[in-house]
């Protein structure tokens, strides 16, 4: 495994050298379905970042969904195609740039295709074929990359703080990162003891949560299909988080997960675990002078009076 | 729509053949029950994943399709990542929960009929309409009180302007040639 994340590791950071050096900074976007819907304020909140640090976004024209966790439980052919066709898509748009994918299971599933395209020469052959109806072919080539790897190693803390215009000061974060985004490819952080979200939580003045739950699974799709043990894995999350002033994710399966069902699991429980959840975006954005309608906070179904009125004193101390 | 061939290859396939790929896959196991320890649902479970591969290498079909383990895989590759043998049980229980799916096995009816709903709006409408899935699979799981688990949820979703009532259906669907096209090469093969 150690050496997974090593070859991972080193074959990005002669990416990321080559890509510092040239000239402004520019990713194709994936957004995915739930950043047009449930998880439309992760889509407002990255825009804004990403414009606020002078990195353009280029939509993938005419994206689908990726198969979400859905395909790959029906036709594991049916989901390669599925996130393969939007590959394909964004190699024909013949940019040397990198996809930028907020959506942690968009990731894993764009990842998972692109790594099946250039190690599976027949596999590419059928998708190839299912593709052609729509003239379009895949190779596997464009690099796919969640938006926590973007921020902690192409952007970097120090950037951030930079351009921190109101700082968290006081505030206590429970950086909480999933699963998708590092197993089972371990492409930018230990998928076990992550630690990337860290550095830019304390660039916006913010202190982080000391706990284990970080790469902890929140249930994913089970508050659909297997509700009590979807409620167990993410009430032992909210449980955990009791002392922190909010949760920040990168996902919007755990998002809803954990700001969705707040009350259904308290009653579960039988405990009170009213928390902040927000979307790391959403946090950085905020620290860096984005009003909270810029990033969207009107929208999250759990932000307390308290994070609340905490900005709003953040914002009267500037 | 529903029954496309995609969803209806599992009729007059063996269930020998159709689990052989995940023997294959889960063949090198040697039982040392890392993926259970590891695994977050396994308190859930009503067998360890470990017993499930031993079925696997067994042909203990019954067994396996009676139990809703793989049902309960949440898809957070602590297993994959931890094997000592470097296998991927997460993709071989992915792999199980095509062949429950493609044999339309009444027992995982919950959770397959939710993975068809989620992949039908997929198909008609190109990227995934929430409420469409959610309308869909409450209609055809007919337990009327289902859907009052998401109220609270739903009436939050709306009033926050994330969800919207779904379109009626109309004319072809956006991937109807993609779906089909995945159906022919998997016929074929």
């Amino acid at each position: 495994m150690a050496d997974k994340i090593d070859r991972n590791l080193s074959h990005s950071t002669v990416h990321v050298t080559l890509s510092t050096a040239a000239k402004p900074m520019r990713y194709l976007y994936y957004p995915g379905c739930s950043l047009e819907g449930t998880a439309v304020e992760y889509d407002l909140a990255t825009r804004a970042l990403m414009q606020a640090l002078d990195i353009d976004v280029i939509d993938v024209a005419g994206w689908t969904c990726c198969g979400a966790t859905a395909a790959s439980g029906v036709s594991r052919l049916l989901a390669l195609s599925l996130a393969a066709r939007n590959l394909a898509l964004a190699e024909a748009m013949h940019s040397d740039c990198d996809l930028l994918v907020p959506c942690s299971a968009c990731y894993l599933n764009l990842q998972r295709a692109a790594h099946a395209m250039r190690e599976e020469p027949q596999t590419r052959a059928a998708v190839n074929r299912i593709l052609a109806d729509e003239h379009l072919s895949v190779t596997g080539t464009v690099r796919v990359r969640h938006i926590l790897d973007v921020l902690a190693r192409d952007v970097g803390a120090d950037t951030i703080a930079s351009h921190v215009r109101r700082p968290l000061n006081g505030q206590t974060i429970a950086p909480y990162y999933g699963c998708q985004c590092l197993r089972p490819y371990a492409v930018f952080d230990d998928p076990q003891a992550p630690a990337s979200m860290s550095p830019l939580i304390r660039a916006v003045g913010a202190e982080v949560l000391p706990w284990t739950m970080g790469p902890r699974c929140c249930g994913g799709a089970h508050m659909t299909t297997h509700m009590h043990a979807g409620m167990d894995l993410t009430g032992a999350i909210l449980a955990a988080a009791k002392d922190a002033d909010a949760i920040a994710t990168v996902c919007p399966m755990c998002q809803i997960n954990l700001d969705g069902f707040q009350k259904k699991i308290a009653r579960h429980r039988g405990a009170v675990l009213e928390t902040t959840v927000v979307y790391l975006p959403q946090l950085l954005g905020l620290a860096m002078g984005l009003g909270p309608h810029a990033v969207g906070l009107q929208r999250n179904l759990s932000v307390t009076a308290s994070f609340k009125n905490a900005l709003r004193s953040l914002e009267a101390s500037v | 729509m529903l029954h496309s061939a995609t969803e209806r290859k599992g009729e007059g396939v063996s269930l020998e053949a159709h689990t052989a790929s995940v023997r294959q896959m889960m063949r090198a196991c040697i039982q040392c029950g890392t993926c259970s320890a590891s695994c977050p649902n396994a308190g859930a479970m009503d067998m360890t994943p470990r017993r499930i591969w031993r079925c696997v290498q067994m042909d203990s079909f019954e067994e396996i399709f009676t139990s809703q383990t793989f049902t309960l895989c949440s898809s957070c590759y602590y297993c994959s990542l931890r094997c000592p043998r470097g296998l991927q049980p997460a993709d071989a229980m992915a792999a199980l929960k095509c062949i429950a799916a493609a044999r339309q096995m009444p027992q995982h009816r919950s959770s397959t009929l939710f993975y068809r709903y989620f992949l039908r709006s997929v198909r008609r409408n190109g990227r995934v309409h929430e409420m469409e899935v959610m309308t869909g699979y409450f209609a055809h799981m007919k337990n009327p009180l289902l859907p009052l688990r998401y109220a609270s949820l739903g009436w939050k979703l709306t009033s926050k302007g994330k969800i919207s009532l779904p379109r009626p259906a109309r004319g072809k669907g956006k991937l109807d040639a993609l779906f089909a096209k995945v159906a022919q090469v998997e016929e074929e093969n």
